[in-house]
């Protein structure tokens, strides 16, 4: 915890959990699908589903959606923008089992058809916790640039991934790894201290045994 | 890479022995933490600042939360203190003004500054802006005396708890008075023992402080005790400034709070099932909000 955590974020209240934590898992999963939303289901859980009324944890999701950031005054105008951009916002309850308290499921469809599931939690501050991926357990905060490739879990691939990485001058801060089932389908999320250049994204893409590549970046509208 | 400080006689000690000031030790300590330089620093601080203000001047008193329960009493504060019929000086008037204006703006989905969260978001701007506009001071200085109140308010981070569901409200508008009251002394020229001592003041007296909000939103009676956090602020710098000390030292007085928010059941910490949440009246409001 640095001193502007103390004092700081500026931020769109009224709670930072149920608010500001709220627009930061909308904000990380629109940057995750990768190409602008057409769809957005948001299925609420626990507290989120119980006070997210009165704090205005709908509005804040569909905000993040819409890649505003947590100091954005025009929050409490979200869902009115994404009507105007024709963008289709249901809501609903969540069926999670043994969840975070503050958690969203968030099922988005891009405009190019492209499909993302994202479990998010809101873990206090306004810190937040992405909790699952396409169905798959998953453990980053958001605060790194962070590269998830969906893959066969065949030998290999992290080989391919981590070189690529240190050919390209990225140090991983954190690695995980995770599979459905024994050479079904696997994840490895990688925290990093710099950016992963677009193209290794593309290259690794086109990569045998590479289903999916989703990538967070920290610059703006990337 | 140091250590963040956890306790306030380490910072009190290293500004003595360093002959510097008590900000500057935070300052210094933010630059070797995150790597950057003291004016990326300080002009971050001054951006926090100036969103505190800008946050102050956006008031607007047409606005409602969404509960209903929240908006326009900082206009009434305001008015009262334009007739000049108020029981306490102007400093303190214009204080409590702010308060209620910056917690009800928070409750109503506009820009604040949390600080240290956004439930606690009135007791330091009130405690500052209102200090500069009533004496003139240096933009500089009041951005001095954020750092002040940031370094106590990351001692108490580190030693107890800022978050409501972990220690109760002493936590969240506690911590912020404490915050602000060392701030606040420090714009008097207090030196470094009369800023912990204020600190320890402060929060003595909000010891025990349940969180207990109304249907689990931050407007009752989080926005009024922002008004009690940002005025138990200035008494207690004051009595700090007077030569007055806290018997019990200031990071003893931080331990007792984190003791005490460990103590407190978890019905009292966020979860409003109890205390003012739990009235038939809260109950009314919470089912309402459900529907």
């Amino acid at each position: 915890m640095n001193v502007f955590d103390i004092i700081g974020p500026v931020m769109v209240g009224p709670s930072s959990s149920h608010t500001a934590g709220a627009v930061k898992i909308g904000y990380v999963s629109r940057k995750l699908l990768a190409e602008p939303l057409k769809k957005a289901e948001i299925l609420l859980y626990g507290s989120f589903l119980a006070t997210g009324k009165g704090h205005g944890t709908t509005l804040a999701l569909v905000a993040g959606l819409l890649g505003m950031k947590t100091d954005d005054s025009r929050i409490p105008d979200s869902m009115r923008i994404a009507e105007e951009r024709g963008i289709e916002i249901i809501f609903g309850e969540a069926e999670l089992r043994d969840a975070h308290p503050n958690s969203v499921q968030l099922i988005l469809t891009g405009i190019d058809g492209r499909k993302l599931e994202v479990v998010g939690e809101s873990i206090g501050g306004s810190r937040i916790n992405i909790a699952g991926i396409d169905g798959i357990s998953t453990n980053f905060s958001g605060d790194y640039p962070t590269l998830i490739v969906h893959n066969l879990d065949q030998p290999g691939h992290v080989a391919e991934v981590t070189s690529m990485l240190a050919h390209k001058s990225v140090n991983i801060a954190t690695m995980q790894l995770y599979r459905a089932s024994r050479g079904g389908y696997a994840v490895m999320v990688i925290e990093c201290d710099q950016e992963v250049p677009k193209e290794s994204i593309a290259w690794l893409e086109h990569l045998e045994g590479v289903q999916k590549v989703t990538y967070y970046s920290l610059k703006d509208g990337e | 890479m140091t250590m963040s400080f956890e306790k306030l006689h380490e910072i009190a000690d290293c500004a003595l022995e360093r002959h510097i000031p008590f900000w500057k030790v935070i300052l210094e300590d933010d630059c070797t933490e995150r790597n950057i330089s003291a004016e990326e620093s300080f002009e971050t601080m001054r951006r926090m600042y100036r969103a505190m203000k800008e946050a102050d001047e956006a008031y607007d008193a047409e606005l409602r939360s969404a509960s209903g329960m929240a908006g326009g009493d900082g206009a009434k504060l305001e008015q009262f203190r334009m007739q000049g019929s108020h029981l306490v000086g102007d400093y303190l008037s214009e204080v409590m003004e702010k308060a209620v204006k910056m917690a009800e703006s928070n409750a109503c989905m506009r820009r604040i500054v949390a600080a240290p969260t956004a439930g606690s978001c009135g007791v330091i701007p009130a405690v500052l802006l209102t200090y500069e506009k009533q004496k003139g001071t240096e933009e500089d200085r009041m951005v001095e005396a954020l750092f002040v109140a940031a370094g106590i308010g990351e001692v108490i981070a580190a030693s107890a708890s800022i978050a409501g569901a972990e220690g109760g409200c002493q936590a969240e508008i506690g911590s912020a008075s404490a915050m602000a009251a060392g701030s606040v002394t420090y714009l008097e020229n207090g030196g470094e023992e009369d800023i912990v001592h204020a600190a320890a003041l402060a929060l003595k007296n909000m010891l025990g402080l349940t969180c207990d909000p109304v249907a689990g939103l931050v407007e009752v009676p989080c926005i009024k005790r922002n008004v009690s956090g940002a005025v138990n602020a200035v008494t207690s710098a004051q009595m700090a400034l007077a030569g007055i000390r806290s018997v019990i030292p200031p990071d003893e007085v931080i331990d007792s709070m984190r003791r005490i928010g460990k103590l407190l059941p978890a019905c009292l910490r966020e979860t409003s099932q109890e205390g003012l949440a739990t009235t038939p009246t809260g109950q009314q409001v919470a089912k309402r909000m459900r529907g």
